[in-house]
């Protein structure tokens, strides 16, 4: 661990813990979205300790996310309100189903590999939404109710007959509190990662991404360090599955859908695979803009482009509020498709080059002034 | 006895289904390469295609209806049926037939435009990254097909000729009681038929025959001086339009939606792996194989001893091929296995 990655999760930490105050200037002040860039920067991050570190490709994270907000939601209506017991089980439960999972989907490498969590991961949809009915509640999916055994939990229904909300030892976890709960998990889930990629632990990880048929060749067994990434990186999807039911008790099979799962690559890819804040930087682009731009409507966008002249405007609106609204995924695949073809490092890679462009830049402008300070 | 005789059939329909989308998938993945996730879109936009046409053949007029003699009543006529009368209304009851005659130049030229457009350039690079941007594609044509068609399923019936059932049971000298709908009798018949085609195409043809020597070893046929890319360009299109026909055929037993694809893009991986990479039988086979499977893990019988195993069979199966058996049920050895 050296200094710099210290000063970067401090930074990290610091913009985080800040946004409250900076989000709203732009137009992002609200706790829920704040929320959301906190829960899914969170999976992201963990997603990308299996796909980023070792190339391993899951399609089926989504499950994880949904055995955690499961657990969550059955601790708050076993145990008690309190979200310390919901999160930790929630964690360890989910790392246990992903060691099931990744011990038989990891013989398996490449394509086939993606193919076997994608499969897994529909079993669990589909069971979550079939035969699992009384544990999940299936279409409907799984609320708080007025009887629920809280064991632990005191008061079962609050004053009023309204339904208790999730707390932290007593605090209430709803709006910007609820926020600083996720945002805290996040910055340690992000030093996580930042240690592990430091550790031999996460060379090896790469190693294995490089060449894993050298790795064997020199004598090592790989199958447990990819394990444990995959553990772990199912864990982190269960922490976030977890804090999305601390922040809206409710839990619904959807959430497992293997588009969701499709959804956290989409971020990590976004933001830029193998690389430590891109997965965060992602997570949070998408769910900005799916902020922003959903809220988009023709009345917004025919504000907007009044200045034009009015039979480019008829044509124009129609046509960009294909990409707005309700139409906001299409800017995201073709956004998405952008990248791949052309910027396969993500945002993070762009950053790089632009770097070296605009220092490219100086150096040459200096080499220049210099060659003619000589003549 | 006729209780598995009807999941038998039910399960023929299913797999006629299944197989036709992964014959289509496998001709890309199994012999490009390609791990295509836009598959279920393509599968999406055959389907489509037979809306867009009963969209066209319906184009109607407001019409004062003579019937209602109080008030002035107005009932929209199709303009079909104003020009040709009873001609018109048998076009447009016939819409899903034709509709695959329609579809079939709008497949080919969607197909060559997605492989030169977009796939050729991902051969190089790797399975993920061919997986994302196929990704991308398919949410780009679902959005686009979402903002003109809107999100609820469209019904396109059959022919009225065929919009009953078969009496199965009474042909074969069994209980009158098993009936079939016509519909997925002849969609069993038609998969058959096309399947067929696909085959004989690429084992009695010059052009066939050159795919299949690429298919086995490209280089060694590009070596020869056979431009190949421009060979597995067509086939790709031909993917294209086995998938889209499976579409445009399934409308009537499913209304279809924008999500229509995803829910058989899935499907379709398994059928090809569990199949084997790069065998057209062994897709062909798993594809009727799991669909008979599914038919059977539905029945009652089994579900009491089992629950659930109806919603998972397929990906059980495909889960204890990939373990057990990586290359698949007809897969040639060393062809991607890793």
């Amino acid at each position: 661990m050296q200094m710099k990655d210290n000063i970067l999760v401090a930074i990290f930490a610091a913009v985080i813990l800040t946004m409250p105050i900076w989000a709203g200037a732009v137009g992002a002040g609200y706790p829920d979205l704040l929320q959301k860039f906190a829960i899914f920067g969170l999976f992201a991050i963990g997603f990308n300790i299996l796909f980023g570190f070792t190339g391993y490709l899951s399609f089926g994270h989504a499950a994880f996310l949904g055995v955690g907000s499961y657990t969550a939601m059955w601790s708050f209506k076993l145990l008690s309100m309190n979200a310390l017991p919901a999160v930790i089980l929630a964690t360890l439960l989910s790392g246990i189903f992903a060691a099931a999972i990744g011990f038989v989907a990891l013989r398996r490498s490449g394509i086939y590999f993606s193919i076997l969590t994608l499969a897994f991961a529909q079993m669990c949809y589909n069971l979550a939404y079939s035969v699992l009915t009384p544990v999940t509640m299936g279409e409907t999916g799984l609320t708080l109710a007025a009887d629920d055994p809280r064991i632990f939990g005191g008061a079962g229904v609050e004053a009023g007959g309204a339904l208790p909300s999730p707390d932290f030892f007593g605090l209430s976890l709803s709006g910007y509190n609820g926020f600083y709960f996720a945002a805290i998990i996040l910055v340690i889930g992000f030093y996580i990662s930042v240690r592990l990629y430091r550790s031999s632990f996460g060379l090896m990880l790469l190693a294995v991404k490089s060449n894993q048929n050298r790795m064997n060749y020199t004598g090592l067994n790989t199958k447990p360090y990819l394990l444990s990434a995959f553990v772990i990186s199912g864990m982190y999807a269960g922490l976030a599955g977890a804090l999305m039911v601390v922040i809206d008790p409710l839990a619904g099979a959807e959430r497992m859908q293997w588009t969701a799962s499709g959804e956290v690559v989409l971020m990590t890819i976004l933001g830029g695979v193998g690389t430590l804040l891109g997965p965060f930087i992602g997570a949070v682009t998408i769910k900005y803009f799916e902020n922003i731009f959903s809220a988009f409507n023709d009345a917004v966008l025919n504000q907007i482009f009044d200045f034009l002249p009015d039979f480019i405007q008829v044509i124009w609106v129609p046509f960009a509020s294909l990409f707005v609204g309700k139409g906001w995924h299409l800017t995201l695949g073709v956004l998405f498709m952008l990248v791949v073809i052309f910027l396969p490092g993500g945002a993070m890679e762009g950053f790089r080059l632009l770097k070296e462009k605009l220092f490219k830049k100086n150096e040459d402008a200096a080499e220049t002034a210099k060659a003619g300070g000589t003549e | 006895m006729e209780a598995v005789f009807l999941q038998l059939l039910n399960g023929l329909d299913k797999g006629g289904a299944y197989a036709l989308i992964a014959l289509g998938l496998t001709l890309i993945f199994g012999t490009l390469g390609v791990v295509n996730f836009a598959h279920g879109a393509t599968f999406m936009i055959g389907s489509f295609c037979a809306v867009t046409l009963q969209k066209l053949l319906t184009m109607s007029q407001k019409v004062r209806d003579e019937s209602v003699t109080f008030f002035e009543a107005y009932k929209e006529v199709p303009y079909l049926e104003i020009w040709f009368g009873d001609t018109g209304r048998a076009l447009i009851d016939w819409t899903v037939p034709l509709a695959l005659l329609f579809s079939i130049p709008i497949m080919l030229a969607f197909g060559y435009i997605m492989e030169r457009g977009l796939i050729q350039r991902f051969y190089k690079r790797t399975h993920a990254e061919q997986i994302l941007v196929t990704f991308g594609l398919a949410i780009v044509l679902q959005e686009l097909v979402k903002a003109y068609f809107g999100a609820n399923p469209i019904p396109t019936p059959a022919p009225d000729i065929v919009s009953g059932s078969a009496h199965v049971g009474a042909w074969l000298g069994m209980s009158d009681a098993i009936v079939y709908p016509w519909w997925r009798l002849i969609y069993f018949l038609f998969a058959a038929i096309l399947i067929g085609g696909v085959f004989a195409f690429l084992n009695m043809t010059t052009f066939g025959m050159v795919v299949r020597a690429g298919m086995a070893d490209r280089e060694t046929v590009g070596l020869i001086g056979i431009d190949i890319d421009k060979k597995f360009t067509i086939v790709f299109g031909i993917a294209a339009v086995v998938t889209g026909l499976a579409g445009v055929m399934y409308t009537p037993v499913l209304p279809p939606d924008y999500h229509i694809g995803m829910e058989f893009l899935v499907l379709s991986f398994v059928v090809v792996v569990v199949g084997g990479m790069g065998s057209l039988r062994g897709a062909v086979a798993a594809g009727f194989l799991l669909g008979i499977l599914q038919s059977f893990a539905s029945m009652t019988e089994v579900k009491s001893i089992l629950p659930g195993i109806d919603q998972i069979i397929i990906y059980l199966v495909a889960v204890v091929i990939l373990l057990v058996r990586p290359r698949g049920l007809m897969g040639r050895e060393g062809v991607m296995e890793d």
